[in-house]
């Protein structure tokens, strides 16, 4: 019973091992069925190290059960997944993950700094390490002066924040949040995000289970788009955001020629009184629809890309029946 | 490592938990009763309006009575103290920030296992020692064989405990107190069908309570407990819930150790296999 993969992780092959190399997480095929009903039908995961890593999907597409398998805590039915270069479950790689559950619980009897050091404890961490540490954290976190308060009066958001930090506790290669915002206040989902970027300057990976868009949208640097328990696309969220762009153009002298000119570089085109509004693939093209319009005698008085928020971009890839 | 911060923090829960207080407060509340009870039969006993034969015998009998309370009290306790540690938490999704430690599952469980034990042999050895120190201030009686029918009803309840983590790797907190219990409640009536054959040498009815034993053996620890400390005259009345007109043979006592060691086993398999 003292081996280091317990029972439920299984070795993966050396296929994957070998594309493994250098990802902070790689799975193949990854799948779990629960009674007959396919949570998780195929995850094809690739997270490189270093990265804030965005897990998005509607509401039961299997992002959870996805995370509980990457951190041993359910079995895959079929499929592979390596953590940090060794098989999902390993016990002792566990020195080097974080994880914050969703709705981080636990003994409400126990003050913070308790709960800090015990949980330190199971990290293996040294008592000198933990003087030190568990201040640190509960400075990072904002809960100094509520060190010695026990969990059964903290609010919810006190719970992530306490939650967060034991997560952070042995300095994490790979972090996993689970909804990490979720019972925060502005100022503590500020917080929870300027905490997610230092890690990442810290050199460590971070994979985020949001259903916040918008807090995605700030902080990851690449996104994977979950469906019915498969990676639809996974993107870098650069240049995910600046890839179509709608422009917005109002000009004097515009014609139904014009409109039908730039079509060439539009998915479509729309003319109404003195303004044009244009889908274009690749924002390279806006100088040149912006030179055609004005050689061919259109006034412009002005031309806006806009940017599609994360959130269009979500309901285009995903569908907006909430994956149901 | 793993095994003694689990046992720690679980033994910390328990001590936490309203039910032990109330029950160890309930334990001293029948402590005192008890030796306000036996204050006053000693006090006819002085009087002399007492056959001398039932000197001894009497404080005795309620010393009896009293373990036997204690005993039912302890195994009780044991169910509802830790009928939720597995279940509840594994509900909860609290036993999630532990399970992702670098800690092999099965230390937790073991971990748990020892911290309510080490809790309940506490609760156990103040009661047993308690009503022994009462009776032997008043009536200079004790029971017979202390340290050995102390053991046995220290696994009794370390039997309930690996039952109670057994069935909570399986079930809800609610369906694993029944259960639990429920088996307690066979192996009591399975135990008086075996004293009631005994005693009418019905062959049939002795082997219906050996096959509840065998099921469910804390009644025949407890029969073996109640053998051990009370005196040879009192076990020889055969028939009352402390005498065993079938009294259960060591080889039962074997077998309910290792049974307690198979649940705590299989609890372990179950929580090492399952997703929480």
């Amino acid at each position: 019973m003292t081996q280091a993969t317990e029972s439920r992780s299984r070795s993966p092959s050396t296929v994957l091992q070998q594309s493994a190399a250098g990802l902070a997480i790689a799975t193949r095929g990854l799948c779990k069925v629960f009674n007959g009903k396919v949570a998780v039908r195929s995850l094809n995961l690739e997270v490189p190290r270093g990265e804030i890593f965005g897990f998005l999907g509607p509401n039961g597409a299997g992002k959870s059960t996805s995370l509980k398998m990457l951190l041993g805590l359910a079995t895959p039915t079929r499929g592979e997944a390596m953590v940090l270069g060794r098989p999902a479950g390993d016990v002792p790689i566990r020195r080097k993950i974080g994880f914050l559950p969703e709705h981080f619980r636990f003994y409400e009897w126990l003050t913070a700094a308790e709960l800090l050091r015990l949980h330190g404890r199971l990290y293996g961490m040294s008592h000198s390490r933990l003087r030190q540490k568990v201040p640190e954290l509960l400075g990072l976190v904002g809960l100094t002066e509520h060190a010695g308060k026990r969990l059964r009066d903290f609010s919810k958001g006190m719970l992530q924040r306490i939650g967060l930090a034991q997560a952070l506790l042995n300095d994490p290669e790979l972090i996993f949040l689970d909804e990490p915002t979720s019972g925060l206040d502005p100022a503590g989902r500020r917080l929870v995000r300027d905490i997610i970027k230092a890690q990442r300057e810290r050199g460590a990976t971070v994979l985020l289970n949001s259903h916040l868009l918008s807090e995605v949208e700030i902080t990851c640097d690449r996104v994977a788009f979950i469906k019915h328990g498969e990676v639809i696309e996974t993107r870098e969220l650069n240049s995910l955001l600046a890839e179509q762009t709608t422009v917005q153009v109002r000009a004097a002298n515009l014609t139904a020629e014009m409109a039908a000119g730039v079509e060439q570089w539009a998915s479509s085109v729309c003319l109404q009184n003195h303004q044009l509004t244009l889908s274009v693939a690749s924002r390279e093209a806006l100088p040149q629809i912006l030179r055609f319009l004005v050689d061919r005698g259109a006034e412009v008085y002005e031309f806006t890309p806009q940017r599609l928020s994360l959130e269009e971009r979500f309901l285009e890839i995903v569908g907006n029946d909430g994956g149901l | 490592m793993g095994v003694w911060i689990m046992a720690g923090v679980t033994f910390r829960e328990a001590a936490r938990k309203k039910i032990l207080w109330m029950a160890l407060a309930a334990g001293l509340a029948f402590l005192a009763l008890f030796g306000t009870g036996l204050h006053y039969q000693m006090k006819d006993l002085a009087a002399g309006r007492v056959r001398p034969i039932l000197l001894k015998q009497i404080p005795g009998a309620m010393l009896m009575v009293g373990l036997y309370a204690i005993d039912l009290l302890t195994v009780v306790m044991t169910v509802l103290v830790s009928v939720d540690t597995l279940s509840g938490e594994i509900a909860s999704g609290t036993i999630q920030a532990v399970a992702t430690k670098p800690v092999p599952r099965w230390q937790i469980v073991l971990g748990k296992w020892l911290g309510f034990a080490a809790m309940m042999s506490a609760y156990l050895a103040l009661l047993v020692g308690g009503i022994n120190a009462i009776t032997y201030t008043m009536a200079h009686v004790t029971a017979r064989q202390v340290p050995q029918g102390f053991a046995l009803m220290w696994l009794e309840s370390a039997l309930l405990l690996s039952i109670t983590f057994f069935f909570g790797t399986h079930y809800s907190t609610l369906t694993n107190g029944v259960l639990a219990l429920g088996l307690v409640g066979l192996a009591f009536l399975g135990g008086w069908i075996e004293q009631i054959g005994a005693a009418t040498n019905t062959t049939s009815a002795v082997n219906v309570g050996i096959v509840a034993s065998i099921i469910m053996p804390s009644e025949a620890l407890w029969r073996r407990a109640a053998n051990d400390m009370q005196s040879p005259l009192a076990n020889a009345l055969n028939f009352s819930p402390f005498s065993s007109a079938s009294l259960p043979s060591s080889t039962m006592i074997v077998y309910a150790g290792v049974y307690t060691a198979l649940a705590l086993l299989f609890a372990i398999r179950r929580f090492r296999r399952r997703d929480l």
